[in-house]
Formats: C-alpha cells, sequence, structure tokens
C-alpha cells in the first residue's frame, strides 16, 4: 500500500519531468500556429529549415562546439592525466570552482578580460572569443568523466610499460591512452553538448557577426512565441538525447 | 647527491611480512618537473589562469573602481559599489535570490527525496529510471526553460485548455511572477538533488530497517527517525547542489519572471549591458560568488559532507 503511494508519487514527479519536453515536441507537429490541436503537420519544421537567421545560427554554434569540444577534450584529458599522475591541487580546486561559479559571473568576468585586452589589442568580439569562453567552462567537465575513468584505471599498467622499456610518454601514448579511449570520446561528446546549449556566456562574449543558435532561439522566445522554436527545440532535445546516450554507453565501456 | 630507493613489486607474505625489491635512484631523476606530468598540466593550467582566474581577478579590481563616464571603469578606488549593495533596494534583490533559492531547495527535496527511496528500492529497473532523471536534465537548458514558457503564457497550453473548458474567462497569469521562476527552478535542478539523494539512500544497510521493524516501529516511524536521520549526508548535498545554481540563476528568471522578478544573476547582467556600470556590477558578481563560497565551504566542513565522500 505504502509501497504503491510511493510508485504514485514517484510517477507523478517523473511525469512532471517529462511532460513539458513532450508536450512541446508535440506541439511541433501542431497545424495551427495556436495552442488548440488541428492535425500532423510539418510545417514548422519546414519554416525552421529555411530561416537564413535560425541556419546561420546553427553554423556559428556548430563551428563553436566543434573547436571548442576538440580543444578542451585535448586540454582536460591532459589535465586529468596529469593530475592523476601527481595531483596538482591548484588547478583541481580551479576546476571545481569553475562549476559551481554562476554562469552569469563567468560570462562577466570574461567580458571585463576581453574589453580590457581590446585596449592593448586591434580585435574585436567574435567567434573566437566564444571560443575560448567555453573551452574555459567546458574542461572542467572533461576532466571530470576521464578522472572517473582513471580512478579506476591499474597504475601498475604503466609502470609495467616503463619497466619494458618504454619511456614515461610513450608508456602514456601507447598504454594509459587507448585504454582512456571511449572515455575520452565521451568526455568529447559531453563538451560539444555543454558548448551547443550554452546561452548565457555566450550571449556576452560573442560579436555582433557571431550570433550562436540559442541566441536566435532566446530573441525569438523573446519575441513572443512561434511554433517554428518548438520544432527547433524538438530537433535540439532529440540530437542532445541521442548524443548523451552514447557518451554514456561509451562511459560504460 | 641524495640517494633515494624506489620500491617495487611489494608484496605480503605469510604474516605480515613484505617483500620488496629496493631499486637506487639518484635524486635528480625524481625532481618534480620530470615526467609527462609536468607537460600534461599545463595547456589547462595555462587556459584556467588566463581565461578563469585572471577575469575573476579583473572583477574583484574592478568592485573597487568607479564608473567611467562612458561606461568602462576609473580611478579612484573607492568601496562605493559596496556601500551602494547595502542600499534596502539591492539588500531586497540579496534576500529575494535567497528566498528564491531556498524555496526551489525545498521543494526540490519534498519531490526528490520520495523519488530517490522509490528508485532505490526499484531493484533491476532502477538504472532505467535513474535513466529516465537524467534524460530530461541532458537536454538543452534554454529549451527546458523555453517548454514552460510555452506552457504558462496567456494563449500557452494550461490556460489554453481552461479557457475551453469554460473554467475562466480570461487568462490567467502564469507567467512573469515568482512562481513561474520556481517552477522554472525546481524543473531544472531537481535531478541534481536526487542523485546524491539517491547515492545516500543506495548504501542504507538493510538491516536497519528490519532492526526498526522488529523494535516494533510503523513504516512511517520507520522513514521519520531512521532513514530521513540516516540519509541526511545526501539532504545536505543535493540541497547545495541546487541551493548554488539557483542563487546564481539568470536565464530562468530572466525568461519566466519577466523584469519583474528579479534575482541577482539578473542585476549583475543588467549592470554590465544595459545600465553600463560595471564596478556595481563587479560588486554584485563578488557578493553571489561569496555567497556561494560560503555555502560551499559549510558544506565541506560538515562532518556529513565526509562521510558522503
Amino acid at each position: 500500500m505504502r509501497q504503491k503511494a510511493l510508485g504514485i508519487y514517484s510517477a507523478t514527479v517523473l511525469a512532471f519531468l517529462h511532460a513539458p519536453l513532450l508536450i512541446l515536441i508535440v506541439f511541433s507537429f501542431n497545424a495551427s500556429r495556436f495552442t488548440v490541436w488541428e492535425g500532423f503537420s510539418l510545417r514548422w519544421y519546414r519554416a525552421a529549415m529555411s530561416d537564413p537567421q535560425l541556419a546561420e545560427g546553427l553554423i556559428n554554434s556548430l563551428i563553436i562546439a566543434v573547436v571548442a569540444a576538440v580543444l578542451s577534450t585535448v586540454i582536460g584529458t591532459l589535465a586529468a592525466y596529469g593530475i592523476w599522475r601527481r595531483g596538482a591541487p591548484i588547478l583541481s580546486g580551479a576546476l571545481y570552482l569553475s562549476l559551481v561559479t554562476p554562469e552569469i559571473v563567468t560570462g562577466v568576468s570574461l567580458l571585463a578580460l576581453f574589453q580590457w585586452a581590446f585596449r592593448f589589442l586591434h580585435l574585436q568580439l567574435g567567434l573566437y572569443t566564444v571560443i575560448i569562453a567555453h573551452v574555459a567552462f567546458s574542461i572542467a567537465y572533461v576532466a571530470i568523466v576521464i578522472s572517473a575513468r582513471l580512478r579506476n584505471y591499474d597504475r601498475t599498467l604503466e609502470e609495467a610499460a616503463m619497466d619494458l622499456g618504454a619511456g614515461e610518454w610513450h608508456a602514456f601514448s601507447r598504454v594509459t591512452l587507448p585504454s582512456l579511449a571511449p572515455a575520452i570520446a565521451a568526455a568529447g561528446l559531453l563538451a560539444l553538448v555543454v558548448s551547443f546549449d550554452d546561452y548565457v556566456i555566450t550571449s556576452l562574449v560573442a560579436g555582433v557577426d557571431s550570433e550562436t543558435l540559442p541566441m536566435v532561439i532566446y530573441a525569438m522566445a523573446r519575441r513572443g512565441v512561434s511554433p517554428v522554436v518548438n520544432a527547433v527545440s524538438a530537433l535540439i532535445v532529440v540530437a542532445f538525447g541521442a548524443i548523451i546516450l552514447v557518451s554514456q554507453r561509451l562511459q560504460e565501456r | 647527491m641524495r640517494k633515494f630507493f624506489l620500491l617495487r613489486n611489494t608484496r605480503k607474505t605469510g604474516r605480515g611480512v613484505v617483500q620488496c625489491e629496493a631499486t637506487e635512484v639518484e635524486s635528480s631523476s625524481i625532481v618534480w618537473w620530470r615526467g609527462t606530468a609536468p607537460f600534461a598540466l599545463l595547456p589547462a593550467r595555462v587556459w584556467m589562469a588566463l581565461f578563469f582566474a585572471a577575469p575573476l581577478g579583473i572583477v574583484c579590481a574592478y568592485s573597487f573602481l568607479t564608473r567611467g563616464d562612458y561606461g568602462g571603469v576609473e580611478q579612484p578606488w573607492t568601496f562605493e559599489s559596496f556601500t551602494r549593495l547595502a542600499d534596502p533596494l539591492y539588500l531586497a534583490i540579496l534576500w529575494r535570490s535567497v528566498w528564491i533559492a531556498s524555496l526551489a531547495t525545498a521543494l526540490c527535496a519534498l519531490l526528490g527525496f520520495p523519488l530517490a527511496l522509490f528508485i532505490s528500492r526499484a531493484g533491476p529497473r532502477k538504472n532505467l529510471y535513474l535513466q529516465l532523471v537524467l534524460l530530461p536534465f541532458w537536454t538543452s537548458f534554454l529549451v527546458r526553460t523555453y517548454a514552460w514558457l510555452f506552457i504558462l503564457r496567456d494563449t500557452g497550453l494550461i490556460n489554453t485548455v481552461l479557457m475551453r473548458l469554460h473554467l475562466v474567462a480570461a487568462p490567467l497569469q502564469l507567467l512573469y511572477n515568482d512562481g513561474a521562476v520556481l517552477i522554472g527552478l525546481v524543473y531544472n535542478f531537481l535531478p541534481f538533488f536526487v542523485l546524491p539523494m539517491y547515492a545516500t539512500l543506495e548504501r542504507l544497510d538493510p538491516a536497519l530497517l528490519e532492526a526498526a521493524a522488529d523494535l516494533g516501529a510503523r513504516p512511517f516511524a520507520t522513514l521519520w527517525r531512521v532513514i530521513i536521520p540516516v540519509s541526511a549526508p545526501g539532504f545536505v548535498a543535493g540541497a547545495v547542489l541546487v541551493f548554488i545554481p539557483c542563487l546564481g540563476a539568470y536565464l530562468t528568471p530572466d525568461l519566466l519572471g519577466g523584469g519583474k522578478s528579479v534575482m541577482l544573476g539578473n542585476l549583475v547582467q543588467n549592470q554590465f549591458t544595459t545600465a553600463r556600470d560595471w564596478p556595481f556590477g563587479s560588486a554584485a558578481s563578488l557578493v553571489l560568488m561569496l555567497t556561494s563560497a560560503l555555502v560551499l565551504a559549510a558544506l565541506m566542513r560538515s562532518r556529513m559532507a565526509r562521510e558522503l565522500m
């Protein structure tokens, strides 16, 4: 009886977690502009595909996410390896701090840094400032995924390689790195999603010519709700879900 | 030059005797910069120093400067931004942020604890339920917040249904108030509570429950006097993980609260963009970070945290 009550309550909470996104996806197929079901239609998807602003935002977002994910995966993996080998309390502390720092604070502080640097350099905000910012907050995510894998990794494997005559670098690149490959792929996908999704920091450090997809969506949502946003949102939900599932499978390996 | 001994192939033989082989090495071969680790750490150190620590340092410095005529910052150094924060208007925003974050945390506990308890008892389907908790969490934050905009607005789902059923004559004002912000925050951060709570409940010794039952405790008494006290570390960890991002939330109060429900994050954003008062925005950022750090430090110091980690 009690177990049943607990089950019903939990089902309600799970429904609360899933219903909003499901509703959004269902209504993205609605023929009507209004929140009344008038039949199945793909018109909002067609409208989304042919919207030049969305297309430009998507391209910018993809460029930023791919470059930032690659950079942060390399840097974060190396950092996790270094921390595992001999510890780096200050760097670890900074990485954890970067995770708990409110996004808005990270954003304005980077904006302040860039504006200060522009006094000496003749540059302005653009795609590259967004990439720098995204790498800065993604390193911690990557390092956490890789560290989790290294915790279960047998230290003696590397020592064995070195006993057999491999140099430290060789032992790392030929023994440790291959066994980290699934975790690295998972971390890279996670960094991709985290970067692609960011709005708060991006909106502060993006240049006028570097609007990202979340920025376009935000602007559309602010202007009033258009079913086109529902269609784009549905696509993002499905794409993110797929990437994260792959990432988690890789981490379990 | 000092000599060191590297012990290798250490093993225990019977009766606790340790056998090992010792290799004599010179101290120069174990100095700190040797090996791959320092090189592996270097890129992250440089990046975090330049693009995480330095920006925070600049914000610290700016908070003690004066606002320039065209935005920007100027000398002289002053505490003015901080004294301005003590103005009742801004204290109200600080208080409001703490209050909304606390309410959101309490609601997450109310929704999250039973769910975590249920999952911890779900047997082989545990992983499926955990995935269900995590999946919406991994979809875009912006999209999740927008979904509530879609549901709560005047022509949104709830109002359309209510109007169709003739339950209300005019759309209810569901959006752009503290309630909407609260719903958005709880929705976005609930997984942060469920996961540590689940991790604690998972390790709960079933013998404790049997003992309680043997001693005649009714299920509710077991819950109140055994399960909840024992899982206190999970409550603390979950509460901190929800409270900190809620306190610094920007996007949720911005989209769902409209201009009315201003929290600290919105104040910071506003000062750096529209108002162009960077020293004041910097001071507000510092207060936000310090408040979060204090909460986190309180957790780290508590005995509960050590038990959990």
